[in-house]
């Protein structure tokens, strides 16, 4: 039996439905985002957790606990928000001790239990500062220690990287998975941030409009995504319309735009349309001899560690990613030889055109 | 043209009307305070402190201002007790219902004082809706005073300034984060504990601002107390009224109308360096 168990939990406001007969188990220690756009549902499914949204259906039980009847003060869950919520008339140590006042803990044991939580968040040399004046980054750290204190059986998280900037949050992503290790507290965060979701978990669970669309551990979630639109979601991807016509567990053949090429073992998917994906990153420039297709730089774009080119092939424009080795990239205009390994394909259901 | 002329130019149209309608009436009611009074030769153009020896000599004029302050200050009070439990209940509405409750809150403020005031005549008088509802259920033998009480006022009053204090403090909560509450929640508070410890303190410049509000006016209003106090529970303003046009003594009610002034202004700065120091740091 999981920690966390939720037995379809759905959700519907009205006619809409927000989370539609999501099943879930969470491990006792890990840490598990529920990754997706907006209105996917993983808001409104961390709500239920929390006890600020009823389920319409399903349960959700906690180390063996059913927490439907159970209100949201009673849950003793910990909770950062997005907004981190904290309490501006208090200083950062009367935030931390909120918890522990209600349950009544002594005041000498409170006292030891902040400092220990704010030493834990680094934040010691803080502790009587108003959080109006303090950063962003500070402030999530008194909100997590806030949340930790009372030693909560679950953490919940709130998209809690979404208001810092762009370095700050890579820091706060080690950081905040140091903390959640040194504190061994469940973890389930919501993020729409597919680099956050994949770089903190152990799993990574993908949803689109209500359901629940993959579960796996973050590399498996990206390197065999099930779906297209968890492929397009996780990462970049080339995703070219192509026909599967042969399979067998030793390789397969595909067309794409009147080529036959090499595809990957173990596709169980019946001969007929499929999606082929490609990331970017798998995708060689090559001489062109060596090469299975050739392409003609459209785009160059540099980010300092890596390059990206956007190059026009037969198949239809093509993304690929490739290692700032210290040498100059094809420029646009440049013709250039592109291969890959047959195993790096993915072969995917087709999916209907989304508006 | 320099920034500061500029500046001055743009600002010329406020302070035009400002120094019209406010400055202009307010030196010139000072100046007739300072004037002497006498019977048969009526309003003498001297110059001297007089009046304002009478009144602060006079230990009936030291009622009238105790009891007018007092007035105020209950009423404060009450306002602040019911203004922010019911601006944190329209802020948990729907849109719908929070609309409607604006609507109710804003309502009386549509309606003259005195067409409001004269209601409550009805309902406090010793022939009113009150006492004779109390008389027939045979819970008392006689009217209860009500009308031409303080206590009559305050809740006349009450009535008149809530709206002023809800608006002041839903201003405060909306600009607080309404996901502290739900924090709050999740570490165990229950909703008293919530409202006490997590809303209060996000309204409180709300409370200060509508305090002074509420304090002011009611210090100073004239129509209620006029109606409900009459000539029995005399407050300031309807003092300074009755010297003006009773006794025509103006130069004596000009006297007390700026005590009274004075006396506001002080109260209220008072007030807001109390809570300044208070506030400062954690507000910003």
């Amino acid at each position: 039996m999981a920690f966390l168990e939720l037995h379809g939990l759905t959700k519907r406001y009205g006619t809409i439905t927000a989370v539609d007969s999501m099943t879930l188990n969470v491990e006792k220690n890990s840490f598990v985002s529920l990754l997706g756009p907006s209105g996917c549902g993983k808001t409104t499914t961390l709500q239920m957790v929390a006890g600020f949204e009823t389920p319409t259906e399903g349960r959700i039980l906690l180390n063996g606990r059913d927490l439907s009847a159970i209100p949201a003060r009673e849950r003793g869950l910990g909770i950062v928000f997005q907004s981190y919520a904290l309490f501006m008339h208090m200083t950062v140590a009367e935030n931390v001790a909120f918890g522990l006042e209600m349950r009544k803990v002594g005041k000498a044991e409170r006292a030891r239990r902040v400092a220990a939580a704010l030493d834990l968040v680094h934040l010691s040399h803080l502790a009587d500062r108003y959080p109006r004046a303090m950063s962003g980054g500070q402030r999530q750290r008194v909100a997590l220690a806030r949340a930790l204190v009372i030693e909560p059986e679950l953490l919940l998280l709130d998209e809690p990287l979404s208001n810092l900037d762009a370095k700050l949050r890579e820091e706060m992503q080690l950081e905040l998975r140091r903390i959640q290790r040194e504190a061994g507290v469940t973890t389930l965060m919501v993020t729409h941030d597919q680099s956050e979701a994949l770089a903190m978990s152990d799993r990574v669970v993908v949803m689109e409009r209500g359901h629940l669309r993959q579960e796996d551990a973050p590399f498996e979630v990206y390197e065999q995504p099930g779906s297209l639109f968890v492929s397009n979601f996780l990462g970049k991807s080339n995703v070219y319309d192509a026909r599967l016509i042969a399979a067998d567990a030793t390789g397969s053949r595909l067309v794409v735009a009147g080529r036959e090429i090499a595809g990957p073992a173990g596709v169980t998917l019946p001969p007929g349309d499929v999606a082929l994906v490609l990331r970017p990153e798998r995708v060689e420039v090559v001489a062109p001899d060596a090469a299975l297709i050739e392409g003609r730089v459209i785009e160059r774009i540099f980010f300092g560690n890596q390059w990206l080119l956007r190059a026009g092939t037969p198949f239809g424009e093509m993304l690929i990613s490739r290692r700032n080795s210290g040498r100059a990239e094809a420029a646009v205009g440049d013709r250039i030889g592109l291969g890959w390994e047959a195993h790096h394909i993915r072969v995917l259901p087709r999916e209907e055109a989304r508006a | 043209m320099s920034e500061t002329r500029r500046n001055w130019l743009l600002s010329a149209p406020g302070l035009v009307l400002f120094g019209v309608l406010l400055f202009v009436p307010l030196v010139m009611t000072f100046i007739l305070s300072l004037n002497s009074f006498d019977f048969y030769g009526g309003i003498k153009p001297d110059i001297g402190p007089g009046n304002y020896f009478a009144v602060l000599g006079d230990g009936y004029y030291y009622t009238i201002f105790g009891r007018t302050f007092a007035i105020a200050l209950v009423t404060t009070v009450i306002c602040v007790l019911i203004g922010v439990p019911v601006a944190w209940f329209m802020l948990k509405m729907t849109p719908f219902w929070r609309s409607i409750m604006v609507l109710v809150v804003i309502g009386p403020l549509l309606i003259s004082v005195v067409v409001r005031t004269l209601g409550w005549a009805i309902i406090l008088g010793n022939k009113g809706i009150v006492n004779d509802a109390l008389i027939h259920l045979g819970l008392i033998e006689r009217p209860i005073k009500m009308m031409f009480t303080s206590g009559g006022i305050v809740v006349a009053l009450v009535h008149v300034m809530v709206p002023f204090m809800v608006l002041a403090v839903w201003a405060a909560l909306q600009r607080a984060d309404p996901a502290a509450e739900r924090a709050a929640e999740s570490l165990g508070a229950g909703t008293v504990t919530i409202f006490r410890r997590v809303v209060v303190p996000q309204a409180l410049p709300g409370i200060l601002s509508g305090s002074l509000i509420v304090f002011s006016m009611s210090a100073s209003a004239f129509a209620t107390p006029a109606i409900i106090g009459g000539r029995r529970a005399k407050v300031i303003a309807t003092t300074v009224y009755d010297e003006f046009m009773g006794t025509l003594n103006w130069p004596l009610g000009a006297a007390i109308a700026m005590l009274l002034l004075v006396s506001v202004v002080v109260v209220m700065l008072a007030w807001n360096r109390l809570v300044e120091r208070r506030v400062e740091k954690v507000i910003g």
